[in-house]
């Protein structure tokens, strides 16, 4: 496939990373981040130019619960460390219709947070009116992200963004929160979406590395008109982890597109201040690749970790079988529910009879 | 044994599957169906099951010599919340099923008892009616610092009420789960699923427990309380035994107790995977049952 040739001379458009390493990294983290753990990457993130940081629990603004792992430090606290560590940096947080409300946002706003990202299942996206309404009456800037989105085909996605930038999105992203879509999967979606609301809203992409493809996704999206990616240091994220902030950066400028971020800044800070605090790096192992091929939410991975040591059952087959059921983000609960079914199917001795359903 | 009458207002799913339960109460007898729109659906429907229906409104309800004993409020919240006081002013029970909550909360297994004589009582949440019996088990048994519902239902039983508002069912809910449920603090979390076949309604309930505990009073607690709830909605359902897990520093150092529920519906006018939408008709049509036997008892 030819790329759309750009002249060599001219000024490329710009893209803006967002920086999620404290928010989709917090997945990674069991939702544990310190104040000083925030303090110390804000400040490496902001000097490094990252023009936007996203700092909430995993799941958004009162994700902090049995379902999802509680916060080892309240989320509008973190925020404000964040608020106040920034020079810079525009400071984000997350919030899911469902789990959070138009009250959190309030608190989160009131500790400075200035940009609302609200995330839907891909087809859900009507959920989310009350809450862009209430981030447009406060001022926020205003980011819709249409979550799982290789469920939904292009034309649907498009339909659902249209949601979104009407109900006052500034910028809507197409989310691969399995890490499922694979180069000409995740274009088409973007492209979608673009000739879909281009005129009146910019149109992001946020990678998963499930399959390895958040960086080329990412490239992709930008070459159809996306002009906000996501990303991670060291990719610290759900699954195997998030489009890392600091290859994002890296490839974008070889491509001589302006990411206003500084490589080695960002290389230093996923080298000196996020290594150091991370438990283990996220990577492509059976667990989560199955995640990508099978289409499941990335942020399952620890859950089905935990509950597969809990029932004595294999994670990855937990996993599997949430992709078939079709599972949606924010259904850790099912996890417990196969691993139950699993474990006894295990007990009964009748998995062969059971087959590959 | 005479029946109470009945009204009901707002002639859309709910009330229509609201109608069906209700024709067959031994206690209750419909005589309306209240809209406002002539052309309405449901209208039709109420009359080809023999109630007889206006679309004049309350209006036309409270023009009636004969009041009914009981009206069914499945309108809007700012609907309801104009009603209210004029079906109090009229004597007549209301169970109000949208959110308005002008009366207290009420979930029929767990505080219908001390609320038979409320003029207005209200239904909480789809996800209120099945998850609060559950917390309600355990904070009979042990004290419950925190609990914490998940709601699961199909896209397809998500009305536009609920997703233009979808705040109110997790700020309702988590407040229900405290004062109806008996948890110190609540916490309500509602997920949609637009997978194909629809998604059955399910449920989890979490509930901090004491590090030390009687847990075996607990589960019969719970499985006592399943019982209860299968009186008026059979197609309520464990999905496994409650799970125990032990204690943990970042649970405040409390246990966990996790109840897995299903919610079949019963198939009335809704599909039976619309659990959500069945329990909350179900709960109605209980409420309305038991008040009635109340009224005609104290008639009698």
């Amino acid at each position: 496939m030819s790329v759309t040739t750009l002249d060599d001379v001219a000024e490329k458009p710009a893209i803006r990373i967002t920086d999620s390493t404290l928010r989709d990294g917090s997945h990674a983290m069991a939702h544990r981040f310190t104040e000083d753990q925030v303090r110390s990457v804000v400040h490496a993130l902001d000097a490094a130019g990252v023009e936007v940081i996203e700092v909430t629990h995993g799941d958004g603004l009162s994700g902090s619960s049995f379902n999802y792992g509680f916060s080892a430090v309240d989320d509008v606290k973190l925020v404000a460390a964040a608020v106040d560590e920034a020079r810079q940096a525009k400071i984000a947080v997350l919030l899911l219709p469902g789990l959070g409300t138009v009250r959190n946002l309030k608190e989160a706003f009131d500790a400075g947070a200035s940009v609302a990202r609200v995330a839907t299942h891909c087809t859900e996206a009507d959920v989310s009116i009350q809450h862009f309404a209430a981030a447009r009456d406060l001022g926020m800037e205003t980011v819709g992200f249409l979550m799982l989105s290789h469920r939904a085909s292009p034309a649907k996605l498009a339909e659902q963004a249209r949601i979104m930038a009407d109900a006052g999105a500034e910028c809507v992203y197409v989310v691969d929160s399995a890490g499922a879509l694979v180069l000409g999967d995740a274009q088409a979606r973007v492209q979608a979406v673009i000739d879909e609301i281009g005129h009146q809203a910019q149109v992001g992409f946020h990678g998963h590395q499930n399959l390895s493809m958040g960086v080329a996704n990412s490239v992709l999206a930008y070459q159809a008109g996306a002009r906000q990616v996501d990303g991670a240091l060291l990719a610290l994220g759900a699954g195997a982890g998030n489009s890392p902030t600091e290859v994002l950066a890296a490839t974008f400028e070889r491509l001589g597109v302006p990411t206003g971020v500084d490589v080695q800044a960002a290389l230093a800070a996923a080298e000196d201040v996020v290594k150091p605090i991370i438990p283990r790096l996220p990577h492509m192992d059976r667990s989560s690749i199955v995640q990508g091929y099978a289409g499941v939410y990335s942020s399952f991975l620890l859950h089905a970790e935990r509950a597969g040591a809990r029932y004595g059952v294999p994670p990855h087959e937990i996993l599997q079988r949430v992709g078939e059921a079709g599972y949606v983000g924010g259904q850790e609960d099912m996890i417990i529910d196969i691993a139950l079914q699993l474990a006894q199917e295990r007990d009964l001795g009748d998995l062969a009879g059971v087959g590959t359903r | 044994m005479s029946k109470a009458t009945a009204a009901i207002v707002g002639p859309g799913n709910i009330g229509t599957d609201l109608l069906a339960k209700l024709q067959r109460s031994e206690n209750v007898d419909v005589r309306w169906m209240i809209g406002v729109d002539p052309a309405s659906d449901g209208l039709a429907r109420a009359r080809a099951r023999g109630v007889q229906t206006s679309h004049e409104g309350v209006d036309f309800l409270l023009g009636l010599d004969e009041l009914p004993d009981l009206v069914f409020e499945a309108t809007s919240a700012y609907a309801h919340r104009a009603n209210a006081p004029r079906f109090a002013e009229a004597g007549i029970q209301a169970i109000d099923l949208t959110p308005a909550a002008v009366g207290p909360f009420v979930c029929p297994p767990v505080n219908l008892d001390v609320n038979l004589a409320a003029p207005n009582v209200n239904m909480i949440t789809c996800g209120g009616q099945a998850t609060i019996p559950i917390v309600a088990a355990v904070s009979s048994v042990v004290p419950v610092e925190y609990a914490e519902i998940v709601a699961s239902i199909s896209s397809r039983s998500a009305g536009p009420g609920t997703r233009a508002n979808i705040d109110e069912f997790t700020e309702t809910t988590a407040h229900a789960i405290e004062v109806v449920g008996g948890a110190q603090r609540g916490k309500a979390i509602i997920i949609l699923n637009p997978a194909e076949p629809p998604m059955i309604m399910r449920d989890t309930v979490f509930c901090s427990i004491p590090a030390e505990c009687d847990r075996d009073a607990i589960a019969a607690s719970i499985h006592e309380m399943v019982e209860r709830v299968q009186e008026y909605v059979p197609g309520y359902t464990l999905r496994a035994d409650p799970q125990f897990d032990d204690p943990r520093d970042i649970w405040n150092g409390h246990a966990r107790v996790a109840v897995f529920l299903e919610v079949l519906g019963n198939g009335d006018y809704l599909p039976t995977y619309a659990g959500n939408l069945d329990i909350i008709t179900a709960a109605a049509a209980r409420v309305g049952d038991l008040m009635a036997q109340a009224t005609v008892g104290a008639n009698a």
